[in-house]
């Protein structure tokens, strides 16, 4: 059943990547083929037993951040607003693809040495105490830094975003 | 875990990085651009949680936490920039938006 | 998977799908009849038999799908078609993680009235909802309307702002329960506490003194954090986009908002979503706040130990389950009647009113909570020194 998930979740995964990438005509179908890739992502994460990250994801990305995106989209009303003259020459296209697909060859034939099967891990591994008790004891610095970051993040939306400051 | 190896899971994420590159380099819609270098930081987490798995340790998956927490904060920033360019030049395409190159 | 999973599964399915949420409809009308000082629905019969207008939901059903599903020109095809899909599925696949009870021993088989009892219950639910804001901003992007698109940006703004009131209001309560599964919570929601306990501490009473054991209330968390529950009660009506939260449909603004060009079925998908995550809502509210499936002041325990020595151990287990389901379908059927009560006395609040109370009030509130919740955490340690 594992390995019937992961072929689904990945193929999901890969299908709305190349979604996003290929779809010249409206950035909201792009958006949407994000939100699959988001959804199969969390589906692997699970299967990797990190359960919060998967939930983490499904609130984060695909609930908060591409939500945003297609605010946004629907904000500006670009609906197939000409958007499709500002993509670039056929030729770039290709060169572009080709130069990935063999870095890409690479990258899987690096990766591909030398690999162990799956360690057993305790049946604690990935749940929300596990992650939330090492967030906020050996992490703590980074989880203040964060914090520090999602501040200076709002203000600086709000200052660009705003027409004029009052 | 079945049959499927630690491998399987970083070419996943390796093949889904280098389409949000190919994005990157090919599309010009600012919008998109910023959707390719998403799935790019998706994929590094991908990558990071399943080492996180492979090794037994859940430090990756903390890892990815806070990337999680640093795509927000760009997401935020960054549209709030591509509405601010949409007020000032009415295009979303980067192209337009060239006057820092010199 | 166990095969007592997926009868309980059924079962709640069965129950909440096929019954609640046509008689919400009827619940609805007949509340606000009541309120209004109507009569209300009663005129669809079958044969002469009219049954206090029970039949209404039955001709509504009937009158929804026979009608004509229609598409504007210039929508998305393909959008237009799932929205009303991708609304209602949260809202029905929400009901996995709800406790209707407790664990059971039934002539020999051992279950937890819990179709998936997750480690992360509360958190999957939250997951669940940010979900279902696609189907509303969707909806009124792909019909190719004004008034739609109105609605979408409104739908968005609104359900993003409060899915973070809604998340941290409830951080308070968490701490106490230091658990995110909502059947550990309902056990935990059966202990009581001495209301004057603190006195012995502070020496004004002598320790053992008898009479601070007659104060005792339960441990349920409307007791132990009173203001989350009505501002998570709030933030999650906000997310259902019900009046007073109507506005992203609002009638007089922007005629109906997000769906303004669905048809058939289809609308009735979204009501039909509206209604079952009304319930979601109440079910959601019982388990954390009022106690879930458990009585106050009645361990489950003891009263199972009681019941032994009259009916057997399978006897006695199968009452409690049944009295467990009842009190939990009871604490439901309260919390739909409440918020029926709000929604046909409130007016509608303006889209600005909407916005602040989500970030200028219920957030700094919460946060606050959130602070002071430590504290008595804190201090409640420091008593008990545990």
């Amino acid at each position: 059943m594992r390995t019937g998930l992961f072929w689904i979740f990945s193929v999901a995964a890969l299908a709305g990547s190349v979604g996003v990438v290929a779809n010249v005509r409206n950035p909201i179908n792009s958006a949407l083929n994000l939100v699959v890739t988001m959804l199969a992502l969390a589906g692997l994460y699970v299967l990797l037993e990190a359960q919060f990250v998967g939930l983490i994801q499904v609130m984060v990305y695909a609930g908060a951040i591409v939500v945003l995106f297609l605010f946004v989209i629907m904000l500006l009303n670009l609906r197939g607003s000409g958007t499709t003259g500002a993509e670039v020459q056929p030729l770039v296209k290709i060169a572009g693809t080709a130069v990935v697909a063999i870095s890409s060859f690479f990258l899987i034939r690096v990766l591909s040495t030398g690999r162990a099967p799956w360690p057993d891990v305790d049946a604690s591994y990935g749940t929300t105490r596990e992650i939330g008790e090492a967030l906020y004891t050996d992490y703590a610095l980074a989880v203040q830094v964060a914090g520090v970051l999602l501040l200076a993040g709002i203000l600086a939306a709000v200052v660009l975003a705003k027409k004029k400051l009052d | 875990m079945g049959d499927i190896s630690p491998f399987q899971f970083q070419v996943v994420a390796a093949l889904i990085f280098m389409i949000g590159v190919v994005g990157v380099l090919t599309r010009r819609n600012i919008i998109v651009m910023f959707m390719c270098i998403e799935l790019m930081l998706n994929a590094a987490n991908l990558s990071l949680v399943a080492f996180s798995r492979e090794v037994g340790d859940d430090q990756g998956q903390i890892f990815a936490f806070m990337v999680m927490v640093v795509a927000a904060v760009e997401v935020a920033v960054g549209l709030a920039i591509i509405i601010s360019l949409v007020r000032n030049r009415d295009t979303v395409n980067i192209e337009d938006a060239s006057q820092m190159k010199w | 998977m166990a095969t007592s999973t997926v009868v309980v599964a059924l079962f709640i399915f069965a129950l909440v799908v096929l019954v609640f949420a046509p008689i919400m409809t009827w619940v609805e009308r007949k509340q606000s009849a009541l309120m209004q000082d109507r009569i209300g629905a009663n005129r669809a019969s079958i044969g002469g038999i009219k049954a206090l207008g029970l039949i209404h939901p039955l001709a509504d059903v009937i009158k929804m799908i026979t009608k004509e599903d229609t598409m504007p020109t210039g929508a998305h095809p393909f959008i237009h078609l799932i929205s009303p899909f991708i609304a209602v599925t949260p809202a029905m696949i929400s009901f996995a993680v709800i406790p209707y009870g407790g664990t059971y021993d039934l002539w020999g088989a051992h279950f937890t009235l819990c179709v998936a009892d997750l480690d992360y219950g509360v958190l999957y639910l939250f997951a669940i909802g940010s979900i279902a804001t696609y189907g509303s901003m969707l909806a009124g992007w792909a019909g190719n309307n004004n008034y739609g698109m109105l609605g979408s940006i409104r739908v968005s703004a609104q359900m993003i702002s409060y899915e973070v009131a809604l998340g941290v209001t409830v951080i308070g309560l968490f701490m106490i329960f230091g658990t995110l599964r909502l059947t550990e919570m309902g056990v935990l929601q059966e202990q009581t506490f001495r209301v004057f306990g603190f006195l012995e501490y502070l020496g004004w009473v002598a320790p053992g003194t008898r009479w601070l054991d007659w104060f005792t209330l339960p441990m349920w968390g409307i007791v132990l954090q009173p203001l989350p529950f009505f501002m998570f009660l709030t933030a999650l009506m906000a997310e259902n986009k019900r009046a007073p939260f109507d506005t992203p449909e609002g009638e007089s603004e922007i005629v109906a908002g997000y769906f303004i060009e669905y048809s058939g079925m289809k609308f009735g998908l979204y009501m039909m979503g509206e209604w079952i995550e009304v319930v979601v809502i109440s079910a959601l509210l019982a388990a954390m706040f009022l106690g879930g499936w458990t009585l106050p002041w009645l361990p489950e325990k003891t009263l199972i130990a009681a019941l032994i020595p009259a009916f057997g151990a399978n006897i006695a287990n199968l009452m409690a389950m049944l009295l467990a389901v009842g009190v939990f379908l009871g604490k439901v059927v309260g919390l739909i009647f409440f918020q029926m009560l709000v929604r046909w006395s409130m007016p509608r609040f303006r889209y600005d009113q909407v916005m602040n109370l989500g970030w200028k009030i219920l957030l700094p509130l919460s946060l606050a909570n959130i602070v002071l919740t430590a504290v008595g955490i804190l201090l409640v340690k420091e008593v008990t020194g545990t």
